[in-house]
């Protein structure tokens, strides 16, 4: 029973909310509006119990004095005190501590993300020169093709060749958009495939186990 | 003297009706400058077809001065009643001929409605008002096609499953990243050391993550019988909860609940790049001999697959993120390419049902290329058809 209600709640609403699509009465888009809005909800719950998750992972490391434990100490203490700054500073009165939130996010957290963000770059030219390695003819047509590429969007291909450019679109609209318009395919029929498996009850690995 | 005063209080009172004169339609259709523009011309106004009320369309002509470059645009105004007064609702710039009022305040109500061509000097409101009401619709005809799709896909698949259960062998090709998930298990218990699961970093309502976590369940039970530590890092409150519960299951699964760790499923952060950087320092610290990369990636899953390559780990990813397949084909010993992702629950676990739809996916595969092959002859032979057959694969 634990199993066959999950079950029975997703092939119901599997089957309702794929006729929804079909259906553009007001009903029928307010009942996917409040549905949405149930998610959230239930995201909200969930989030409760990841910081729960966050929360014990880490003491677990501090309390066994795992290596390199001190960074758990960094992590939950930027975790309570974003938090209490967050709550606290719009309270009224409390105004300096909401100024203080804004700073730490802007000057701290906001040019971490971006700092790595920008090392980005430098994978990709580690990525590029072992992909650009023709150790393969499949590599060395990759190599080629890249290399025109490239020549094509910079303003020193045209001045070797005036005809690199087109060469460069044709390459990226024929061939690159042939396989990727093939990847598509495949893809919007394995979502289709993996929704129905699911909706049927046929794929059941989300329930946990085997559904048995 | 008098005679000054006389002539300037004439002037005055003939001044009076011109700064009196309240501003609205007709205003703007008095000559406003030496140079005038001509109106709209044929306003057509009808319900927004395949909606759920409350839209209507309105249609025109363009100004014949549009084509003098003497239009900026027309603004679209709604009254209630013929003689009513016309409100502006909506403004399109030159070169539009519609537009959708999705304002409209009662559906089944008629509503009239005028276009105004606004040039740079002046402007020139249409002659006639035209009328429409709005209703709303229970089915969308722009996504029969869709549906028709939806339904014979489902056909072909149920066909091959029920094939499947009446005991007919099916034929699935090898998939390499695939084959070597049992391999790579078995390397990291060699080698003592974790495997690291990153079911990507999407939320729950993406078909990926789905698939990811099919796959985290059939990769737990491997690792379950090995006795094989599992690291699983999320991004999402929801997933990790489901994966949480998903890893649990599969070690009672293989009979093995004790030795399923609580704390071997955990939340990293909503950070896109803190996620990144906090796999990044497990990937660095742990050293996990087999890394999982498989769901939705976005532009940190170069930065995710390359530390793993750096660590010297075996990896395996899996995304339909047709801008991140190039990096992960690069960085990783296995790719999972688009559709494979999909087929991995099914691939893995052997049951004849999931082989049923995989399957299904090849026939119905094989019935696109086909009508791909008869439009494009089709189109070749007699090129006005091609525009009927995109029409005909429009989705609304």
């Amino acid at each position: 029973m634990k199993r066959q209600i999950p079950l029975i709640i997703v092939l119901i609403l599997g089957i309702f909310f794929f006729f929804q699509f079909f259906v553009p009465s007001r009903i029928s888009t307010n009942i996917l509006q409040t549905t949405l809005q149930w998610t959230i909800v239930i995201s909200a719950f969930a989030i409760v119990l990841a910081i729960g998750s966050l929360f014990n992972h880490h003491m677990l490391k501090i309390r066994r004095r795992k290596p390199h434990w001190w960074n758990s100490i960094v992590t939950l203490a930027a975790l309570v005190v974003m938090a209490l700054l967050g709550i606290f500073g719009r309270v009224k009165g409390l105004e300096p501590l909401g100024e203080l939130y804004r700073k730490l996010f802007h000057y701290v957290q906001s040019p971490m993300d971006q700092a790595m963000f920008a090392i980005l770059a430098f994978y990709m030219a580690s990525a590029a020169y072992r992909a650009f390695r023709a150790r393969s003819q499949e590599a060395a047509l990759l190599l080629i093709s890249g290399f025109i590429v490239m020549l094509g969007v910079i303003p020193f291909g045209s001045m070797l060749w005036t005809k690199i450019p087109d060469i460069a679109e044709w390459i990226m609209m024929v061939p690159n958009m042939a396989a990727k318009r093939g990847i598509l395919f495949g893809v919007g029929l394995g979502i289709t495939a993996t929704s129905l498996k699911i909706i049927l009850g046929i794929e059941r690995s989300w329930l946990g186990g085997g559904g048995k | 003297m008098r005679l000054k005063i006389y002539a300037l209080l004439l002037a005055m009172a003939a001044a009076l009706p011109c700064l009196a004169a309240p501003p609205g339609p007709a205003a703007s259709e008095a000559p406003m400058a030496a140079v005038t523009v001509a109106p709209p011309s044929g306003i057509k106004a009808a319900d927004t077809p395949n909606d759920a009320g409350n839209a209507i369309t309105v249609r025109w002509q363009a100004s014949p001065d549009e084509a003098r470059k003497m239009i900026e645009g027309y603004e679209v105004l709604r009254a209630e009643t013929p003689d009513g007064e016309f409100i502006k609702v909506g403004y399109v710039p030159y070169g539009f001929t519609s537009f959708d009022d999705q304002d409209v305040p009662a559906n089944g109500k008629e509503y009239f409605y005028r276009v105004k061509a606004v040039g740079r000097e002046s402007q020139a409101l249409s002659l006639a008002s035209v009328s429409a009401r709005s209703a709303e619709q229970w089915f969308n005809t722009m996504r029969i096609n869709a549906l028709v799709s939806c339904l014979l896909f489902t056909l072909i698949v149920v066909i091959f499953i029920s094939r499947a259960k009446s005991g007919q062998s099916l034929f699935i090709r090898r998939i390499a990243g695939l084959a070597a998930v049992e391999e790579a298990v078995g390397r990291a218990t060699e080698m003592g050391r974790p495997i690291l699961y990153v079911p990507g970093l999407s939320s729950i309502s993406d078909v990926a993550t789905i698939a990811a976590l099919n796959i985290l369940g059939q990769v737990a039970k491997k690792t379950a019988e090995y006795d094989t530590p599992l690291l699983v890092p999320n991004r999402d409150p929801v997933v990790f909860t489901v994966a949480q519960e998903i890893v649990k299951e599969a070690y009672n699964e293989i009979g093995r609940p004790d030795a399923y760790n609580h704390d071997s499923v955990f939340y990293l952060t909503d950070s896109q790049m803190g996620f990144a950087s906090g796999v990044d320092g497990i990937m660095a610290r742990e050293k996990p001999a087999t890394n999982f990369f498989m769901g939705m990636f976005w532009a940190e899953s170069l930065i995710l697959a390359e530390t793993g390559a750096e660590t010297g780990a075996i990896q395996i990813a899996g995304t339909d993120a047709i801008h991140q397949l190039p990096f992960f084909i690069t960085a990783c010993d296995y790719t999972l390419i688009g559709e494979e992702l999909y087929a991995a629950s099914a691939y893995l676990s052997r049951e004849p049902m999931l082989l049923g739809t995989l399957k299904g996916q090849d026939w119905s595969k094989a019935v696109i290329v086909l009508l791909l092959i008869a439009g494009l002859a089709v189109s070749l032979i007699n090129p006005g058809i091609r525009e009927i057959i995109l029409q005909m694969l429009k989705v609304g």
